[in-house]
């Protein structure tokens, strides 16, 4: 893929974070998911990496050349499901 | 990795790589920094980010100055590609005692003659301050508008990048399992990718500095405490300052991305290494929050998670060489470590380089343990 041909691609939805931003960050050294998730906030949005995990595991694994399972995959994060602080307060 | 190095930090958490940084800055030339997992994946990218000079002793408050200062031009004196997020937002501190009120007097005093830019509000002021605050009950707060918050794993990226460009190694993935003394003095360091001789070794695992000083033998009174935090959605600015309530003992800002970060301290957490968030810790929080915040009830919760506060007896930092030749500490920041990372790191750089701790870490030796001459923080949370 290359992005000038086709304008940014988004990978993560909710926090929109670039296929070029990943790519900034492998380039730095950074290659773990767990610390691209971190720095680049791919996958921290309110829908937690449902769509872009596989996304990015896919990338990662195409750019370090190995396959997707051999990621480190980010850690899900409690609740499963946004919910708000009036509800978990008990108020309504 | 190395076959031999001038100095190896274990851990890379902010103070590891900031420790790295300013020993490569000046002049060290074969430093070697070991993580077991990734960066900031301890403590450091666990924590709730805040930066605040309103401390009670005068050591802390000099610490979180200073580091406020390197916060500011961080950026640019690291060489950054990214950015640190450095946000200076203030911090209101509430008080809802008479007692309270008076430390607060005090604490101010002091930290104004130490030239930071704080005073007491009154319940309406502080409602000018942040507008959604709920007032009831509050009798006065303390407000410092150059306090802020910055972004740990990016502060802790940047230390480790130009670290690295000055000639610093830094492994990840690679875990410590023995440390060589002989005759009383540093030899060397055992991993799981193979050994390390070094005459020094700096001791910089937060939560797991008592397993790492047990290494050498020694006892250093260092233990984990649990500490629960949760983040929203992202939302309209409702908030700049953080806020902190030692009366309930939490703290909440809203970060420059819109969500809202959390914590609450509770004394019955566990002093292990768990890791696990609670329910009732959602709970505890949602309910004292929406109390305080109140519009804060319509925002969602969207992740929520756990770390390790690294405790020490009087809830301040262990710094400097301890008992064997060679070996250094820089653990036991007691849920505060963040905010003093960068001035705490080029002191301890300076005490590994010259053999002598600067003022004012020379108090913050394990020594004063035994000597009974403990340093007690008022102003933890
Ligand atoms: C919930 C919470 C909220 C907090 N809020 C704030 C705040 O608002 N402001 C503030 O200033 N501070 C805050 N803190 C405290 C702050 O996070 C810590 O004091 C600080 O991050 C300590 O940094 P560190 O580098 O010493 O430790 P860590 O970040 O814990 O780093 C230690 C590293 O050592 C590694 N390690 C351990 N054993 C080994 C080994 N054998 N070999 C190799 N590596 C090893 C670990 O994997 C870890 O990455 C908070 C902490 C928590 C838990």
């Amino acid at each position: 893929m290359n992005e000038q041909l086709t304008g940014p691609v988004y990978i993560c939805r909710c926090e929109d974070v670039t296929l070029a931003e990943v790519w900034a960050a492998l380039e730095r050294g950074v290659t773990t998911m767990e610390e691209i998730k971190r720095l680049t906030r791919c996958g921290m949005g309110p829908c937690q990496g449902r769509t872009c995990r596989q996304l990015l595991a896919r990338e990662l694994g195409r750019v370090m050349g190995e396959s997707p399972g051999a990621a480190d995959m980010a850690t899900y994060r409690p609740p499963v499901k946004p919910v708000k602080l009036g509800v978990l307060a008990g108020g309504e | 990795m190395r076959q031999s190095a001038g100095v190896v930090i274990i851990g890379g958490g902010v103070i590891g790589c900031a420790i790295a940084y300013y020993l490569a800055r000046k002049g060290c030339r074969d430093v070697v920094l070991l993580e077991r997992y990734y960066l900031a994946s301890g403590a450091t990218g666990r924590c709730g980010a805040g930066v605040r000079q309103q401390w009670g002793t005068e050591i802390n408050i000099t610490l979180a100055r200073e580091s406020v200062r390197r916060f500011e031009r961080m950026n640019e004196e690291l060489g950054y590609r990214g950015d640190v997020e450095f946000k200076q937002k203030g911090y209101l501190l509430l008080a809802y005692t008479s007692r309270q009120v008076e430390q607060f007097q005090q604490n101010i005093r002091l930290q104004q003659r130490l030239g930071v830019p704080v005073r007491l509000v009154g319940p309406q002021e502080a409602r000018e301050i942040i507008p959604i605050l709920n007032i009831h009950g509050l009798l006065a707060a303390a407000y410092c508008p150059t306090d802020g918050h910055a972004n740990p794993f990016h502060v802790t990226q940047a230390y480790a990048e130009a670290a690295r460009r000055l000639g610093a190694e830094i492994h990840t993935y690679t875990e410590v399992t023995g440390i060589r003394v002989e005759r009383g003095r540093v030899t060397g360091i055992t991993t799981d990718r193979g050994s390390i001789s070094t005459p020094q070794v700096i001791n910089a695992t937060g939560a797991h500095g008592g397993v790492i000083g047990r290494m050498v033998g020694l006892d250093l009174p260092l233990y984990p405490e649990r500490h629960q935090v949760l983040v929203t959605e992202p939302w309209e600015r409702l908030q700049d300052p953080m806020v902190i309530s030692f009366h309930h003992r939490l703290y909440c800002q809203q970060t420059p991305h819109g969500s809202f970060i959390m914590g609450v301290g509770d004394p019955n957490e566990p002093k292990t290494h768990d890791q696990n968030a609670t329910w009732q810790f959602l709970r505890e929080m949602a309910g004292k929050i929406t109390w305080l915040l109140p519009p804060l009830k319509d925002i969602r919760v969207v992740r929520q998670w756990a770390g390790s506060y690294d405790m020490s007896p009087d809830a301040n930092p262990i710094l400097g060489e301890c008992g064997i030749q060679g070996f250094y500490t820089a653990a036991g920041f007691s849920g505060h470590g963040f905010m003093v990372a960068p001035a705490v790191a080029e002191m301890v750089a300076d005490a590994v380089l010259t053999g002598t701790a600067p003022q004012p870490i020379r108090h913050l030796g394990w020594e004063r343990f035994s000597r009974g001459d403990l340093l007690v923080e008022p102003s933890v949370v």
